[in-house]
């Protein structure tokens, strides 16, 4: 055992892993955070803490940490390149490991035009800092935490006690390289990788096939994402518009029948997406888990935590392990 | 060759009208090539301002002249005794130029007509495309001769990222994926394999980051020496 997180001790028992992604509010208040994190509560063995996702300003990836502690959820401390250099990274990693964060994903994060493209004015005229890249990131972490060393040489008194996360894009172009970037990321020192959503299975199965022939599902625990659709207004503007994210025609079809099924009634064409969605993210739960190599999902449902239970409990993933050390 | 693009005009206007006495100064070299600073650029930028000022009832004379380059002793030596007959100089060179004639010419303002933006290629005509940030660390025979610090927003060394999008960047369908071409180009030169290599983090003090530089060829400064010497 490396950290002795729970998330490390439940892929070690070979159960299925269910991670679930939860964003800390544009807020200084906490109240509707923790109301949402306690959605969470016994249906995930972690919950990734977002770091200002879509380069957006939000409560502090550590700090949501902190407080999802304090109502008993263990935390995955998302960490980007986008807004730190070396020096603050490693400082905050320090500080997370001494407040008992054990899990740490690492991500270039969303470049900062992203904040001014939706509904929100952010903060496209931001310096982005990038001094290194999220490979570069894992095996700092790694050197800190197995050598005690910072990237720099320096000897660390007492080294952070992390789980290193990292994560993957699998079925988006240029698809022949995808399985070397995740390579690159297994040899830097990741311990567990959370894919971006798959619904196109076929090629998530091929792409996996790839990874088993190189033998990196053995050296990493692999995490297939799950995004929940909602409508297929959400489908149609991920397919075109989310890097990374492939979607088959079928399901976006699926989804429009479900709407046009509905009348006119704007309810009724709100419910019959929601079930639609639901359907569709519980079967593509069920095929990933079926594939070799796969331990697991990370769930992302785009701020619908009501329905994690729902899933959980439907997909025969509940009640998650309990593991004592 | 440094590309920059002509300021605004009413941003000119504002930095400019206090000045009686007032010379456009083109640079001949790097940003006539991009159409933005030359002596011919200049010519017309003084026709425009001397429009300006007679629409406006404000008192300007206006002239306008240029030299082979802005930033080499050599050619601003030979007209400085004629530039410093002016209030102001809205020099059209890059930053560098600007720079440098502010710390030759004494007490008259050198001020800016242009935005310097990139060093760049012409891709084609009135085309002009950033590829190198000078960032004092070469890695180009390692991604193909196409530059991820330069070409990529996030400046990734392992990438690409996962907002590739079909060849694109993330940050819109306008900008090329460098990492998307990288691996087209290392692919086509048969030497893909060099890209599983992980590329620790890069020594950003031989950028810009480690402070102002500067470069000695020292033969070069021996001749002068020994020149001087005789």
């Amino acid at each position: 055992m490396k950290v002795g997180s729970n998330l490390e001790k439940v892929i070690l028992s070979g159960s299925p892993v269910v991670t679930v992604e939860l964003g800390p509010p544009m807020s200084a208040d906490a109240t509707g955070f923790i109301k949402k994190a306690n959605l969470l509560k016994g249906f995930c063995d972690a919950v990734n803490i977002t770091d200002c996702q879509t380069a957006i300003v939000r409560m502090s990836s550590i700090a949501g940490s902190l407080i999802v502690m304090k109502e008993g959820l263990e935390p995955v401390m998302q960490m980007t390149c986008r807004d730190r250099n070396r020096i603050a990274i490693q400082s905050d990693l320090l500080g997370a490991s001494a407040l008992g964060i054990r899990n740490c994903l690492c991500i270039a994060g969303d470049h900062q035009r992203f904040s001014g493209l939706g509904r929100f004015k952010g903060h496209p005229g931001a310096k982005n800092v990038y001094d290194i890249d999220t490979c570069q990131l894992v095996g700092i972490i790694k050197r800190m935490r197995d050598d005690g060393l910072q990237q720099g040489g320096d000897r660390l008194e007492v080294a952070p006690r992390l789980f290193i996360g990292a994560s993957w894009t699998p079925t988006a172009e240029p698809l022949d390289f995808r399985p070397i970037n995740l390579k690159k990321k297994v040899l830097s020192g990741a311990d567990f990788i959370q894919t971006q959503g798959i619904f196109d299975i076929d090629l998530f199965k091929q792409q996996m096939q790839t990874i088993r022939a190189m033998g990196l599902h053995e050296k990493t625990a692999i995490l297939a994402g799950i995004i929940v659709p909602r409508s297929y207004n959400m489908l149609k503007y991920m397919a075109t518009s989310v890097p990374g994210i492939t979607i088959p025609e079928k399901i976006i079809h699926r989804m429009l029948k479900a709407k046009e099924s509905a009348g006119s009634d704007k309810e009724e064409i709100k419910r019959r997406q929601e079930q639609e969605g639901l359907k569709i993210a519980m079967e593509l739960i069920h095929q990933v888990l079926e594939i070799d190599g796969v331990r697991g999902i990370h769930l992302q449902t785009i701020s619908w935590e009501e329905v994690v239970g729902y899933i959980i409990k439907t997909c025969g993933l509940y009640p998650r392990p309990k593991i004592h050390s | 060759m440094i590309v920059g693009e002509q300021k605004p005009f009413e941003e000119i206007w504002n930095m400019i009208r206090q000045y009686r006495r007032v010379l456009v100064l083109g640079c001949n070299t790097c940003v006539a090539v991009c159409h933005s600073g030359g002596e011919k650029e200049a010519h017309i930028l003084s026709e425009v301002i001397q429009i300006k000022a007679s629409s406006t009832d404000t008192s300007i004379e206006v002239n306008h002249m240029g030299l082979v380059r802005q930033c080499e002793n050599e050619y601003i030596d030979d007209a400085i005794h004629n530039l410093q007959t002016y209030e102001a100089i809205l020099s059209l060179a890059c930053g560098v130029g600007v720079n440098f004639l502010s710390q030759k010419i004494g007490s008259i303002p050198v001020l800016p007509g242009l935005n310097t933006t990139f060093y760049g290629s012409v891709e084609e005509a009135g085309v002009f495309a950033e590829m190198c940030v000078g960032c004092g660390d070469c890695i180009l025979h390692l991604t193909g001769g196409i530059c991820p610090i330069a070409r990529c927003p996030k400046s990734i060394m392992n990438g690409p990222c996962g907002g590739t999008n079909n060849g694109k960047c993330e940050i819109g369908v306008d900008t090329d994926c460098a990492w998307y071409l990288i691996i087209q180009r290392m692919k086509a030169l048969g030497i893909l394999h060099l890209l599983e290599e992980i590329q620790p983090p890069r020594d950003w003090s031989k950028s810009f980051h480690g402070g102002p530089r500067r470069m000695f060829v020292s033969h070069v400064m021996l001749n002068k020496r020994e020149d001087a010497n005789k």
